[in-house]
């Protein structure tokens, strides 16, 4: 069996790219959604607000800027091929150093404080957040999923009975969007993630926002179970920036994981109406 | 109803304003968000003056992403305004007019806001190319180490926003969903 060499500057230069790529322009997935509800949406103040967030998307690309100045922690996911060696440096440094040059060359806002309670900026939007899993073959595929705080910050997680099941998971997610309200910046995108330990749980619903609007969940009882979540959202009103109206959800993705008897955690990352990601395969 | 208005204001200016109205305000705006706040507090606990006069003025809550050569601001779109609450009244006290920004506020801020006359006005949320559109010029004014939350003086130009709060306590959060759901169960 042989190894397949992966340069180090290789995914540098991919993960710089794929920084400015990914605050510039919205996936086609999301786009195509908020179009969608543009043609959809009723109420007339919830339309033209849809129709102000297009204008918005079309100005980032006019003008070169970021679609929102909360240009986010720089969420890198690598998926990385065991038969893949990375050379020239580590992959930690080199992530690291592509959002440096991608956040400065791109002027994308540093939006990182080195530690949470002194709270001094970076500077360079360092260090990145990143999420590696080894997987079969040479490969080495690279998502940056930039994520601003207005949507993380509403994100919550519980660790649910058992005896609570499917009911339990619904009213979990369905008071989370109530709470959050016009903070995460309706039309919202939610990942949950479902089962697993505390911490796979979390990740589950932060990878399930990863996931195209047009590619639901392969298990049909998950698939139905986002679709009715979703229906469950866009009945409460909160609409396109909390002013009322049909388009509170743009799409639910759900990621499910074995977990304890004991356990039924639930896990609801929320995305906001530019929730970002742009992928390159090395 | 849409209201065009002109820094500084003043409570009669603001006091027409209802929840859901639109407005294009132009003159100056001030922006402060999370940490610039917490440096105003440390300047009135120390009792000396703020980098601006608060009477009559706007405080826009965001962070720019920095200009390219040759442009006045870079993407400039809102932040979640619940973050700056605990500061909130004091500054209201103090004469502090209009606050822009998106998202919920609390009891507090919403009581303080009717007390002095004071409205909280919507930019669009993620909308940080839109936003900047309006606005013709950007000069930093106080804590440049701050960075992305530097306090700014901008000059703005009939930039667009929503009456979220108004003077008289009328919330757009409660009664535009509120209005919609009410329209469904008429039909």
């Amino acid at each position: 069996m042989s190894i397949r060499e992966i340069q180090a500057a290789a995914i540098t230069d991919a993960v710089e790219q794929l920084c400015i790529q990914a605050n510039r322009f919205l996936p086609q997935d999301i786009r195509a959604a908020e179009e969608n509800a543009i043609a959809a949406e009723p109420w007339p103040l919830a339309r033209t607000t849809l129709e102000l967030l297009r204008s918005n998307l079309d100005a980032a690309a006019d003008k070169e800027l970021p679609i929102c100045q909360d240009t986010g922690m720089a969420c890198v996911f690598v998926e990385l091929g065991q038969d893949a060696h990375i050379t020239g440096g580590t992959l930690r440094d080199a992530v690291d150093e592509g959002v440096r040059r991608g956040y400065t060359k791109g002027y994308l806002r540093k939006s990182i404080t080195g530690d949470p309670l002194k709270r001094q900026n970076t500077e360079d939007n360092t260090p990145a957040f990143l999420t590696v899993d080894l997987v079969p073959g040479d490969g080495c595929r690279i998502t940056v999923a930039p994520k601003g705080a207005g949507s993380e910050n509403m994100s919550r997680l519980a660790m649910l009975k058992p005896a609570d099941g499917v009911q339990g998971v619904k009213d979990f997610v369905l008071e989370t969007v109530r709470l959050a309200g016009s903070n995460p910046c309706p039309p919202i995108i939610l990942g949950v993630g479902v089962g697993g330990s505390f911490d796979k749980c979390a990740l589950l619903a932060k990878h399930a926002l990863l996931r195209p609007l047009d590619k639901p969940n392969s298990d049909p009882y998950y698939a139905a179970l986002e679709k009715e979540l979703c229906d469950a959202i866009n009945a409460m009103g909160i609409g396109p920036q909390g002013f009322g109206g049909a388009t509170t959800c743009l799409g639910v993705a759900i990621e499910q994981a074995p977990t304890h008897v004991a356990c039924l955690p639930v896990a609801v990352n929320i995305g906001c109406h530019v929730t970002r990601r742009a992928t390159a395969e090395l | 109803m849409q209201y065009e208005l002109h820094t500084p204001l003043t409570r009669e200016a603001l006091s027409v304003l209802k929840a859901g109205d639109t407005v294009l305000i132009s003159g100056t705006v001030y922006t402060a968000r999370d940490a610039a706040h917490g440096r105003m507090m440390e300047l009135l606990d120390a009792g000396e003056p703020l980098p601006f006069d608060i009477r009559g003025a706007a405080i826009y809550y965001v962070g720019p992403t920095p200009e390219r050569p040759g442009q006045v601001i870079g993407a400039a779109g809102p932040t979640t305004a619940g973050r700056m609450d605990k500061f909130t009244p004091r500054l209201l006290d103090l004469g502090l007019a209009c606050m822009i920004g998106k998202g919920k506020r609390d009891a507090a801020v919403k009581a303080s806001a009717v007390k002095n006359g004071a409205v909280y006005l919507a930019a669009l949320g993620g909308a940080g190319a839109l936003m900047a559109a309006s606005i013709r010029s950007c000069e930093i004014i106080a804590w440049p180490d701050l960075g992305c939350e530097a306090v700014r003086r901008l000059t703005v130009e009939k930039m667009p926003l929503t009456v979220l709060l108004d003077a008289h306590g009328s919330n757009l959060y409660e009664s535009g969903p509120a209005a919609y759901l009410q329209s469904l169960s008429a039909d």
